[in-house]
């Protein structure tokens, strides 16, 4: 198992490194940053005043050197837009995002995957239609939708949560439902189609065999090499999660990070962009790295590849 | 060794299975009867669909949902089969009969090693602490020829070969000291070279350990070399049963000599002749089933044949057909 750690883990900096210098390069490819920062009503010496005073006008690989050694000490410059250190602007707004993002999967994980394997332990039964539609209507609607109805029928009428904010972990009730229920679907039917598949192979008769009883023969037998694809699919989508949950964060007024994002492209804010990309991405390859262990650890035969 | 006297461990009568199919009710095992004996190996040979597997799943309660079993008695020691609830099969299953399937490279579980999977086999049915099983299943593996055996413990499936693995399995079944195991073609899955050892292992440490056994197979030369008894099965019949001197001495079945037949024997068979083989298909078991199933395939059927068949010779020997006496002397050879 060390080993297959290891060598994910070499892999997972290899692929943190080739990222970093994508998100850095960002920084060029969308025109000469000296004069983006200048404004467009700068005069040539200005710009040159302004590249040399933020550097660029240093060779590319050295300030890449400089902008990681900075990076990895969480100082990303300051902000464009709020002339304020990018790393304050984030922290708080990360907390926010994450919260929200690990609520979400949660949320997910602990209603499609009951759901997934109920539904397949009795395919066709009331269970599984039941699982079907909720799974079909989570796919349907969309969460800008579910999120107003959800503030309608508990904050406004029922007056139970509060509608917008983060101050309280009530905050953050509906937006993980919401959050949660856009994930949940395909959890379920993943789980749903890999139990049905592992039901029906030759080691669960054995299981059967042996005189396992039922419970054992789904959690211990089943469900362990059923997951493994759902663990994969999770990690997946609580990376994006994390940078897409715009809409909810939106609705509900939770200006996590991901609504910076957003505020920060449309506002030509540079480094903060260039700093939440760099952080998502850093968390997208922890959640797969994670998944990886996780596999492997479940599935024995992983280890060796 | 044993007597007919004695009570039979496993007792079947009228064993039925009925499958509903879109096409209409598949009578895939259409009572069956059979008696076996504590210690003795029943091999049940007869070709593919025939019911074998189904009959031994009966045995088991391992059934899919949606197959209907229906029988006169299945006496497993005194304990009646087809009355007995889902728990009280589940524990009989595995500690007192235990099974071995076909397939031994997907009949471990792929997530847990070995040791665990015989470790889990004793202590779900015996209040024993993790080292004593521990030490049973170190015991049993090396029973079944596998060397090192302690640090086989801590691989995992994947990491053995397939013959390796159906020693385990073959180890796992043992676990409990079952006094029934049934094997479904245990050999079939496996390399031609490595199918004698296997088969060689199980018979005998089920004749050591006085197990009575249900051995499935394809295989003619493995019957006469292991059976007791043997059972001929065809299209969800029993069509023959009887001591293994009986039924490959004095074959009655038309269709038993067919197989016999198919199977050279040394100095029997002439070099260059061709194998015999019994032209044909099966006919189909979907919906009504009259008559004797072998008659579009049998040399001496007459129209007496599509009438119900009585069950012939005398116990131990039996078989389901009304001709034989005139057709064994037509066939002197044979007899
Ligand atoms: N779950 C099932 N649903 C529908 N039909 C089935 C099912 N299981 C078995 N059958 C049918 O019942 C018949 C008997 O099957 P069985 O598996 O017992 O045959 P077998 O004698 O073991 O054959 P083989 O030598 O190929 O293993 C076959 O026609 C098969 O197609
Ligand atoms: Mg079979």
């Amino acid at each position: 198992m060390l080993p297959f750690i290891l060598k994910r883990l070499g892999l997972a900096l290899l692929v943190a490194f080739t990222v970093s210098f994508i998100s850095f390069s960002l920084l060029f490819l969308s025109g000469d940053p000296a004069s983006a920062l200048a404004g467009e009503t700068a005069s040539g010496e200005d710009v040159e005043a302004i590249r040399v005073l933020y550097g660029f006008d240093r060779p590319m690989l050295v300030q890449y050197g400089e902008w990681l050694f900075q990076a990895v000490q969480g100082n990303f410059g300051e902000s464009y837009y709020f002339k304020l250190p990018v790393s304050t602007l984030i922290a708080d707004r990360l907390t926010v995002t994450m919260t929200l993002g690990l609520c979400g999967i949660t949320f997910a994980l602990l209603t499609a995957v009951p759901l997934g394997v109920a539904a397949a332990v009795r395919p066709n039964s009331i269970v599984d239609r039941v699982a079907l539609f909720i799974s079909v209507a989570g796919q349907a609607m969309p969460s800008f939708w579910f999120a107003l109805i959800l503030i309608v029928v508990f904050a406004i009428q029922l007056g139970w949560l509060p509608p917008s904010g983060a101050s309280t972990w009530r905050h953050f009730v509906m937006p993980t439902i919401v959050l949660g229920y856009y994930a949940m679907p395909a959890i379920m039917r993943l789980t749903r189609a890999g139990m049905l598949e592992v039901l029906n192979s030759d080691y669960i008769r054995t299981a059967r065999a042996k005189g396992a009883g039922e419970g054992r023969v789904m959690f211990k037998h089943a469900l362990r090499n059923a997951i493994i694809p759902v663990v994969s699919l999770a990690a997946v989508q609580m990376g994006f999660m994390l940078g897409g949950s715009i809409v909810v964060e939106s609705v509900f007024a939770l200006h996590g990070a991901g609504y910076l994002a957003w505020e920060s492209i449309a506002r030509n804010d540079l480094p903060t962009v260039q700093a939440l990309i760099l952080i998502f991405s850093m968390f997208y390859i922890i959640f797969t790295f994670l998944a990886d262990v996780l596999n492997a650890w479940l599935d024995p035969r992983m280890r060796s590849s | 060794m044993t007597q007919e006297t004695e009570k039979p461990l496993l007792s079947v009568r009228g064993l039925a299975l009925d499958i509903p199919l879109a096409s209409g009710m598949l009578h895939a095992v259409r009572g069956i009867d059979f008696d076996l004996h504590r210690g003795e190996t029943l091999c049940i040979v007869g070709e593919s669909g025939s019911g074998k597997s189904l009959t031994s799943l009966a045995i088991m309660g391992l059934l899919d949902k949606n197959i209907r079993r229906s029988a006169e008695r299945m006496d497993f020691n005194g304990i009646e089969l087809t009355k007995a609830s889902n728990r009280q099969m589940r524990t009989l299953r595995g500690d007192r009969i235990a099974m071995i399937f076909q397939e031994p490279m997907t009949s471990l579980n792929p997530a847990y090693t070995i040791g665990d999977q015989l470790i889990e086999a004793l202590r779900l049915h015996r209040k024993v602490s993790h080292q004593v099983a521990r030490a049973r299943a170190i015991e049993l593996l090396e029973k079944v020829g596998i060397t090192a055996a302690e640090s086989r413990l801590s691989q995992y499936p994947h990491q053995l070969s397939g013959g390796l693995r159906q020693r385990v399995v073959i180890a796992m079944a043992l676990m409990c000291e079952p006094e029934l195991i049934i094997a479904d073609e245990p050999t079939t899955a496996l390399d031609v070279t490595i199918q004698a050892q296997i088969l060689s292992l199980l018979v005998e440490l089920t004749r050591e350990m006085n197990v009575a056994m249900i051995l499935i197979t394809h295989d003619l030369g493995v019957v006469a070399r292991v059976a007791d008894k043997v059972g001929v099965m065809y299209a969800g019949e029993l069509v023959e049963t009887g001591p293994a001197s009986d039924v490959f001495g004095q074959p009655m079945h038309p269709y038993t000599r067919g197989l016999l037949r198919c199977i050279p024997q040394p100095g029997k068979t002439e070099r260059g002749k061709p194998l015999g083989t019994i032209p044909g298909i099966v006919p189909s078991l979907v919906g009504e089933v009259s008559g004797c199933a072998f008659r579009t395939r049998c040399l001496h059927a007459t129209d007496t044949c599509r009438e119900a068949i009585p069950e012939r010779g005398e116990a131990p020997h039996e078989f389901l057909c009304i001709y034989p006496d005139g057709a064994l002397n037509a066939e002197g050879e044979l007899a």
